[in-house]
This record gives structure tokens, C-alpha cells and sequence, in this order.
């Protein structure tokens, strides 16, 4: 995984609530084995017309000013829906490091981690100036601090937001968590071995 | 101080605690071809091997054909898909049931059914419906490919402990009612982020009498309340669904595990971080009208008006919900026509919904304008069915009997809505081009579905004779 340090770049603003999975990376994209690719799928029904190829003048990414976005702006109760990772994986592929949202449903809050994108809850008013502010000035950055977690505008306003210390340190290292828990495998066995003795049902089943 | 339910299971599934999140021991991990390729080929990468093969279980579900299954599969997008997890479960030696196994079926409906779901287990699928096990008194949630693999590789998951939420339900459910309409009724009141961050425990006399599928349709939704997991305390109700099933602990093995799960429940003084109590005596049916669950209303009701909303943002969300579903401001439910009839899913996919839906039509007629499918959950809810005469009360009326799998619930394979198509359907979402492009989806309860099926529109059932 790619870790995450400072992001500066263009932001859009997608002016919704509610946006779900099955919006970020429709159902005909996960039928692949990979985690590439996805990139020209992303918010597909959204992006393209009704044939599907021809990009529609009026969503957000479409626009001039928004083509090299990295950020996106949305509302509360981004990416509910599916746990389906291929949404993450869409917008990595597309070019999206981080979101600012009011809030996250948490599937996606959590597989965003394991993805080297960087989700920042920030209260609904300034979410509210971002709508406002983005849409009147063309090539609005932002930058996305993680190490200070902080959030910079243009005029220099900075806010800061949290995140728990622990996918702070994953994000910033791009760290592998499946060799982190398997430097813990005694313990792991210890568990195992303590709990054939209390409830031996859940390591001995019959058929399949 | 006293724990909850939730406290209990989690506390014994505790394998170290790091850095403020928790590895927590998971006891069983479903598996399908979905969101499961490439956690298989990340551990062919790592040269991993997978941890417990014997808590592992593989089914394909969302992209099987529903007919004719003699044929194959006839898209090579889906068939590859299912190669694969027919391929990584060989390799990984991890036990699956095939697309031609009678046992193959919806991974949410076939793991309860085999007693591969117990009380007190900590389960988890590259699924977001993995709630819907919490009816037994498991912590069940869904989770993403990446830690798909993490499982797959450690049996573990780093988890940051969420808050919990009890949910107390008093009341009998008025005729015409199910566990459906009161799921969704809830998800109207708390919205579909009211539960996010929280564990919900459905509890009350109205839950204790509820059947174990009526259950797992309670908690097959809390993640459209934006809660990852529900869960039911079990019972005696839990204990006799699950005696005798395939995979379930038998003998002497069973009476321990019995007396072990008896005291899941609750404890009197166990504290919780938010309660509610619902009660169900005004309780009606209910059809969703809009692009999310949480936008419902009982089936007497009218969709709202954009400009009667308190604010900007719910005025935006309104109006571009009705454009979407095209319906304008104000309509009655009772007046919308639909096109088709969707019964089946993970929540409405069993033998009980069947039985209620085929209660409904039977001796009637689909209406000419509508074209309606029956996808049972599972090859053994489908034998079931048929041993009954379900399928002959569903084909005389002009229902299509269909193979079981997931189908329109997201249409993955060819079971889809066209675009502008309205339809009734028993399962989970209504969000935009979830059953197909352009499809409009209204959330409704099997016998809401098969009455609309017969009328040609949304009908109240309770007034059906
Ligand atoms: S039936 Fe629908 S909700 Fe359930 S697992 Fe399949 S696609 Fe998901």
C-alpha cells in the first residue's frame, strides 16, 4: 500500500448525501479478479450517458476544472451500501486520495485504510463552505495534512480533524497489517488452544 | 456492572489488544466469488496458507444463472469468476458447495440453515448482509476484500470496539404485518445512519416470539441502518432451529454447547450507549418510495413534497429521490403501478416468506402488465418449497419458479431491471441502478410483494380477502 503523507490538489465537489457503494462502482464492475482497472468505472451511471461511453457534460468529473481532482467533497453518510472494496478500489485507480465528508458509513470509513486513501470527517459547516467556496474559483486545492491533521483552503484557513492513532500510523508507513498479526501467530495459538478446551463445538463440525 | 450481549461475545473472542483496537478471534468466515479473488490471490502472493480451512466455507451466490443451469453459465465475465473461486477452493483446500450442489444457495441463508451459524460465534463475509447471522446471538458483520485475506491468512481481524444501541420492541405485530415492515418502519424512524458506529440489540417480547427467519430479516437490515451488526439474544426458539442441523454439534457436544449459549443473553443491569424503544401497535405495512431504505412510509401514505423540507440539503435529497424514482410530489402509494415482482434475497428468501407470499396468490393471477420471478434462497429452500406445492401455487398464478442465488436482489447476472421499470421487491436496497439501470426499486414484505404482483399496483394487504 502506498502511504500517505501530504496531499495537495484539486478538489470536487459531488453536492450529495447518501452516496452508496453501488453508485461509486456499479455491480456489472465486480464481476473482475483484480483490483485494477476500475478507475473509468467510477460513479459509471453518473459519469456516462445513457450508452455508456460518452462522458455526460454535467457531472462534476467531467468538468475541465475537475480533471485532475484527487479530492473529493460530499455529504453525510458517504459510501453506505455494499461492503464491496472495489468502491476504494475505484477511486484509487481514478486518482481519489482522500474524501472529506461530514460522515462515513463504516465498511467503506475502514477499507479506505486498507487502501492507502485518506477519509477525513469534518463538521457539516465547513463542509457547507466548501460547497460554496469550491464551486466559484476555479483550480481549488486543498491540502490534506496527515502527520498534523490538518486540512489547509486556499486562504490559508487550516482546521483539523481526528483519526484514531493507529490507522494513522498504517496510512503514514503504507503498513501490511496481515504480517503485523502474524508477528502475534503464539498468541494466536495460544486463543485457539484455550478455547478447544471451552467451547470445542467451534472447532469440530460435521459434513462439508 | 452486568454486560450486554454484544460485551459477551466479544470479550471471549479477545486475542490481544494493540494500539486501541482489538484482534479479535473469528470463528467462521464465509466466502463468495465476489468479493474473494483477490484476498485468494494475495495469499498466493505472500505465500500464505489459509489459517483454519475448517471454519471456512465457499459459495457462489451473486452471479449464478437462475435458469437452466444445464447450460452453464453463459457470460464469461461471470464465469471466470466462478472458476476462480472453484479454483482458489481447491487450491486452499477450503470446503464449497457448487452451483450444482442442491445446498448451493444465498451465502446468508445457506450457513444458518447447515448450523454452520452458532450462538456466540464471531462471523464475518466480504459482505455487508453479514448481519444478518446476529439472530442467533453472534457478532456478525461485513468487511472488506483486504480483510477477507487478513482472516483468511490469521483467523483475525483488528477491530476498534463500536457502541452499542438497544433496540426494544414491545407490542404484537398487527395483521398484515412482518418482521419487514417493522425493519424497515425502523430504519424510517433512526435513518439509515442512525445505527452507524453502534452494535444493535433487538430485544423485547415482540422479538422473543418471532420465528428464527423472521429474526434474521431484523438483522439482515441493521446495515441499512448503517449498523455493520445486529444481534438477538438466542433462545429456545435459536436452540430448536438449529438441533439436528447438518453441521451443528451433536450428542453430548450439543448439550454443552446448549448450556454455554444460555447465557448469552443480556444481563439485567448491562448498560448500553443509546436505547429506543418501538413499539409495534400502529405498525403498518410498509413500501419504500424513494433511493435508500430509510425512505419508507406505510402503504396508506403519500410520497412527500420537496418543498415541504425542513432544510436545503433533505429538500435536494427528496427531489432528486421522486425525479429518479419518477413519481411526482404527493402521489399515494396505493396508486403506483408496477412492472415487476421481485421474491427472494438474503431478507425475504426463505421457506416462511415463500409460504407467506404463496398464501397470498394462491387461486389468483398475476396481472397482465407485470412480470414476476420467485428466487428461492437456497437449492434446499427450493426442495422445500416444492415438496410443499409452493412451486405449482407460484407457476399456476404466473410467477417464474427460478434456481436460487442472489438474482435481481443486485442483478449481477441477467435478472435485471429495465431502465424506467418499477418493481416490488422483497429484498434489501433501493438505491439507484441497484437492480438494474435506471430501475426503480420499492422495498416492500413477501406478501406486500405478491399482493402487488396480483393487483398491478401497491395494495394494502390488510384490507386483501
Ligand atoms: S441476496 Fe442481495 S443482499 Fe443478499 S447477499 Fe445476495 S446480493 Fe447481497
Amino acid at each position: 500500500m502506498e502511504p500517505f503523507q501530504t496531499l495537495d490538489a484539486v478538489a470536487a465537489p459531488i453536492d450529495r448525501a447518501n452516496i452508496d457503494t453501488d453508485a461509486i462502482i456499479p455491480k456489472q464492475f465486480l464481476k473482475t479478479i483484480k483490483r485494477t482497472g476500475l478507475g473509468v468505472s467510477l460513479f459509471y451511471d453518473w459519469r456516462y450517458l445513457a450508452d455508456g461511453k460518452t462522458p455526460n457534460p454535467d457531472f462534476v468529473l467531467n468538468q475541465d476544472r475537475y480533471k485532475n481532482a484527487r479530492i473529493l467533497v460530499a455529504r453525510q453518510n458517504f459510501g453506505s451500501g455494499s461492503s464491496r472494496e472495489h468502491a476504494p478500489w475505484a477511486l484509487l485507480d481514478y486518482g481519489i486520495r482522500s474524501i472529506l465528508a461530514p460522515s462515513f458509513a463504516d465498511i467503506f470509513y475502514n477499507n479506505c485504510f486498507k487502501n492507502g486513501i485518506l477519509p477525513v470527517r469534518l463538521p457539516e459547516d465547513q463542509i457547507d463552505r466548501l460547497f460554496r467556496e469550491i464551486p466559484k474559483q476555479s483550480g481549488y486545492r486543498i491540502t490534506v495534512d496527515l502527520p498534523s491533521q490538518t486540512v489547509t483552503l486556499p486562504d490559508q484557513t487550516r482546521w483539523s480533524f481526528d483519526i484514531d492513532p493507529f490507522r494513522k500510523k498504517c496510512l503514514l508507513e503504507g503498513l501490511d497489517d496481515i504480517g503485523l498479526t502474524l508477528a502475534l501467530k503464539d498468541r494466536i495459538s495460544e486463543y485457539e488452544n484455550r478455547r478447544k478446551v471451552e467451547a470445542p463445538w467451534l472447532f469440530s463440525h460435521h459434513g462439508a | 456492572m452486568g454486560k450486554t450481549l454484544f460485551e459477551k461475545v466479544w470479550d471471549d473472542h479477545i486475542v490481544a489488544e494493540t494500539d486501541g483496537a482489538t484482534l479479535l478471534y473469528i470463528d467462521r468466515q464465509l466466502v463468495h466469488e465476489v468479493t474473494s479473488p483477490q484476498a485468494f490471490e494475495g495469499l498466493r502472493m505472500g505465500g500464505r496458507p489459509v489459517r483454519r480451512p475448517d471454519a471456512t466455507l465457499a459459495v457462489p451466490d451473486h452471479n449464478v444463472p437462475t435458469t437452466d443451469r444445464s447450460r452453464g453459465i453463459q457470460d464469461p465475465v461471470s464465469a471466470l469468476q466462478i472458476q476462480t473461486l472453484e479454483e482458489n477452493a481447491r487450491t486452499f483446500h477450503v470446503p464449497i458447495f457448487s452451483m450444482n450442489d442442491i445446498r448451493q444457495g444465498i451465502v446468508h441463508v445457506i450457513a444458518p440453515e447447515q448450523g454452520f451459524t452458532l450462538p456466540g460465534m464471531t462471523i464475518v463475509c466480504g459482505d455487508s448482509h453479514t448481519s444478518t447471522h446476529g439472530a442467533f446471538g453472534t457478532l456478525a458483520f461485513g468487511i472488506g476484500t483486504s480483510e477477507v485475506e487478513h482472516v483468511l491468512a490469521t483467523q483475525t481481524l483488528l477491530q476498534r470496539k463500536p457502541k452499542t444501541f438497544l433496540i426494544r420492541i414491545s407490542g404484537d405485530f398487527p395483521a398484515g404485518t412482518t418482521a419487514k415492515d417493522l425493519v424497515l418502519a425502523l430504519i424510517g424512524r433512526i435513518g439509515t445512519d442512525g445505527g452507524t458506529g453502534y452494535v444493535l440489540e433487538f430485544a423485547g417480547p415482540a422479538i422473543r416470539k418471532l420465528t428464527m427467519e423472521g429474526r434474521m430479516t431484523v438483522c439482515n437490515m441493521a446495515i441499512e441502518a448503517g449498523a455493520r451488526a445486529g444481534m438477538i439474544a438466542p433462545d429456545e426458539v435459536t436452540f430448536e432451529y438449529l438441533r439436528n442441523r447438518p453441521m451443528a454439534p451433536k450428542g453430548a457436544l450439543w448439550e454443552k454447547a446448549v448450556k454455554a449459549w444460555e447465557s448469552l443473553s443480556s444481563d439485567p443491569d448491562a448498560q448500553y450507549d443509546r436505547t429506543l424503544d418501538f413499539d409495534l401497535s400502529s405498525l403498518a405495512p410498509q413500501v419504500t418510495w424513494g433511493t435508500n431504505p430509510g425512505m419508507v412510509l406505510p402503504v396508506t401514505g403519500q410520497v412527500p413534497d420537496p418543498s415541504g423540507a425542513p432544510d436545503e440539503v433533505t429538500r435536494t435529497n427528496i427531489k432528486n429521490a421522486l425525479e429518479y424514482m419518477g413519481i411526482a410530489p404527493g402521489t399515494p402509494l396505493e396508486n403506483l403501478k408496477v412492472d415487476r415482482v421481485f421474491i427472494g434475497s438474503c431478507t425475504n428468501g426463505r421457506i416462511e416468506d415463500l409460504r407467506q407470499a404463496a398464501s397470498i396468490i394462491r387461486g389468483r393471477k398475476v396481472s397482465s402488465h407485470v412480470s414476476a420471478m420467485v428466487v428461492p434462497g437456497s437449492g434446499l429452500v427450493r426442495a422445500q418449497a416444492e415438496k410443499e406445492g409452493l412451486d405449482r401455487v407460484f407457476i399456476e398464478a404466473g410467477f417464474e419458479w427460478r434456481e436460487p442465488g442472489c438474482s435481481m436482489c443486485l442483478g449481477m447476472n441477467p435478472d435485471q431491471l429495465a431502465p424506467g421499470e418499477r418493481c416490488a421487491s422483497t429484498s434489501n436496497r433501493n438505491f439507484e441502478g441497484r437492480q438494474g439501470k435506471g430501475g426503480r426499486t420499492h422495498l416492500v414484505s413477501p406478501s406486500m410483494a405478491a399482493a402487488a404482483a396480483i393487483a398491478g399496483c401497491f395494495v394494502d394487504i390488510r384490507s386483501w380477502s
